[in-house]
């Protein structure tokens, strides 16, 4: 069985806009939530920048009871139940009443770690000898599949109700395993997204790793460049994408609002083979995951119009260039629209995908390709082999029909999705 | 404090682990936090560690397993004050 799958309802929440309609603003406006965070100055940290949701406590208190909110220290959580419900409610759906779940529907929502600040809490205690002051959410806060359990309880999901987890391909591996469960008949609609906490806990790790750019601590929103050739590294992100995926059958059946169809995609790993590493991708396996995502997708190579990049402003950004000039066979002039979100709001780890995939869903939505930020110098190695006609510095109007979003994450590990504009025929 | 004091700072605790359903109307001394008013049996805990925060006292494993109804929760907090 391999039955069509559109998605119906998208939620976000990034550090340039929290909520459909703020977010979608910003993307087109070009506003960048990357902002100088003191409490990394204060703790010494190399990159002072970031992107971090604004939560007010308005927000807490509209998503979550007072009850929920006792304790709760975990931000991934916070941003996850915003988008994921959010996500919901843009789709029609409600919340399934007391006495029994929605058998068909399920949840994959993933993360990296989570509940990180609650973790380090609890340690402090546990350290202390202070056990019994956890409380009862220590747990649920910190487990990795927190996520999906605090949603799927809110929901009321009665399908499967997961976490995934595969570092910055999360999200977008997350969007073809929910499409795979719907396609398969397995259910008729899964939340699908992923979340990622903020905070100096999350982020020191790549700070110690030297990969993030120490000289924009005083000017913040030029610090994430993909593409640009004074790249030096990403700007740390944090926060949630959530998209309702739902059988066609079911989407039309509710006369649901359709965003875009999901025509399937590949996952791969490079195995740290070749010139793959813990933290570098293998470029044959990027190819292989981008021309099987085109197969399984029945489409064209040449069908592509638009592409959303991994593009994280590393010195990795011209060899993923190059994997998606060789994987598609085009350059120059011929080659797709291409950007990247990352210079608005970070890479958002975890979360990146899923949030990536519902700005590229907006793209659809607005007929618009939002504009990539801070690459006016676009890398040389990367001009040589694009046009940079198709590098928009700022959006412009433009009607994606077929759009390729990849991730690429530590442990060498590929994943990428083919949308389509979505219209009637079989 | 007097013991009315404890009996309402004891409802304005268990307010926020009251299901739906339940209001603090409802809560009475003889009130089995479970069985009557259908709190979650997980938040018991919780309720433990506020009622040490409130009164300033510290409660031993057995007051936790003897705290089974509201009168329960006063009495212990009662004895634990006048240790003090």
């Amino acid at each position: 069985m391999n039955r069509r799958v559109v998605v119906t309802g998208l939620g976000i929440c990034a550090p340039n806009g929290i909520g459909l309609k703020d977010f979608t603003k910003a993307m087109i406006d070009g506003k960048s939530g990357i902002r100088f965070i003191p409490e990394l100055e204060e703790l010494k940290f190399g990159c002072q920048i970031a992107g971090e949701p604004l939560i007010t406590d308005t927000i807490l208190n509209t998503y979550f009871t007072p009850l929920q909110l006792r304790g709760l220290n975990a931000t991934g959580i916070i941003y996850g139940v915003i988008a994921g419900t959010d996500a919901w409610r843009d789709a029609g759906l409600p919340k399934t009443e007391k006495d029994h779940p929605d058998w068909d529907s399920g949840i994959l929502f993933g993360t990296g770690t989570l509940g990180v600040a609650k973790f380090r809490e609890a340690i402090y205690q546990i350290d202390a000898k202070n056990v019994r002051r956890l409380g009862s959410t220590s747990v649920i806060q910190t487990m990795a599949s927190g996520i999906s359990a605090y949603l799927g309880g809110i929901l009321g999901c009665g399908n499967q109700v997961t976490t995934n987890s595969s570092a910055c391909t999360t999200g977008t591996e997350g969007v073809l395993m929910g499409y795979e469960r719907i396609a398969s008949g397995r259910a008729e609609r899964m939340l699908v997204g992923s979340c990622s906490d903020s905070g100096p806990y999350v982020w020191a790790g790549f700070d110690a790793m030297r990969v993030l750019p120490r000289n924009y601590n005083d000017n913040p929103e030029k610090g994430s460049r993909p593409m640009s050739a004074s790249a030096t590294g990403f700007v740390p992100g944090s926060g949630a994408g959530a998209l309702v995926l739902e059988s066609l059958e079911s989407a039309q059946k509710r006369n649901a609002k359709i965003y875009g169809e999901v025509l399937g995609g590949a996952v791969n790993s490079g195995g740290q083979r070749g010139d793959g590493s813990m933290t570098a991708a293998n470029s044959e396996a990027v190819q292989r995951c981008i021309v099987q995502a085109v197969e399984n997708s029945r489409i064209r190579k040449s069908d592509i119009d638009t592409i959303n990049g991994h593009l994280t402003a590393t010195t990795k950004d011209a060899l993923e260039i190059e994997n998606w000039s060789k994987a598609l066979g085009r350059q120059g002039g011929d080659f797709p629209y291409i950007n990247s979100f990352k210079g608005l709001f970070g890479h958002c780890l975890a979360a990146s995908g899923s949030m990536e995939c519902v700005a590229s869903l907006l793209q659809f939505e607005q007929g618009k390709l939002f504009g990539n930020v801070n690459c006016e110098d676009i890398h040389p190695e990367i001009v040589n082999q694009v046009d940079s006609d198709k590098i928009p510095q700022k959006t412009i109007v433009h009607e994606p029909k077929i759009l390729a979003k990849a991730s690429f994450g530590f442990g060498d590990v590929n994943a990428c999705v083919i949308f389509k504009r979505f219209n009637d025929e079989t | 404090m007097t013991q009315e004091e404890h009996y309402s700072k004891l409802k304005d605790i268990m307010k926020i682990y009251l299901p739906e359903d339940v209001s603090t109307n409802d809560i009475t001394a003889e009130s089995h936090f479970i069985n009557d008013l259908n709190i979650n049996s997980a938040n018991l805990v919780d309720i433990i560690l506020d009622v040490e925060d409130e009164f300033d006292i510290m409660l031993e494993n057995d007051d936790m397993e003897k705290m089974q109804t509201v009168q329960d929760a006063l009495q212990i907090i009662d004895a634990k004050l006048s240790e003090k």
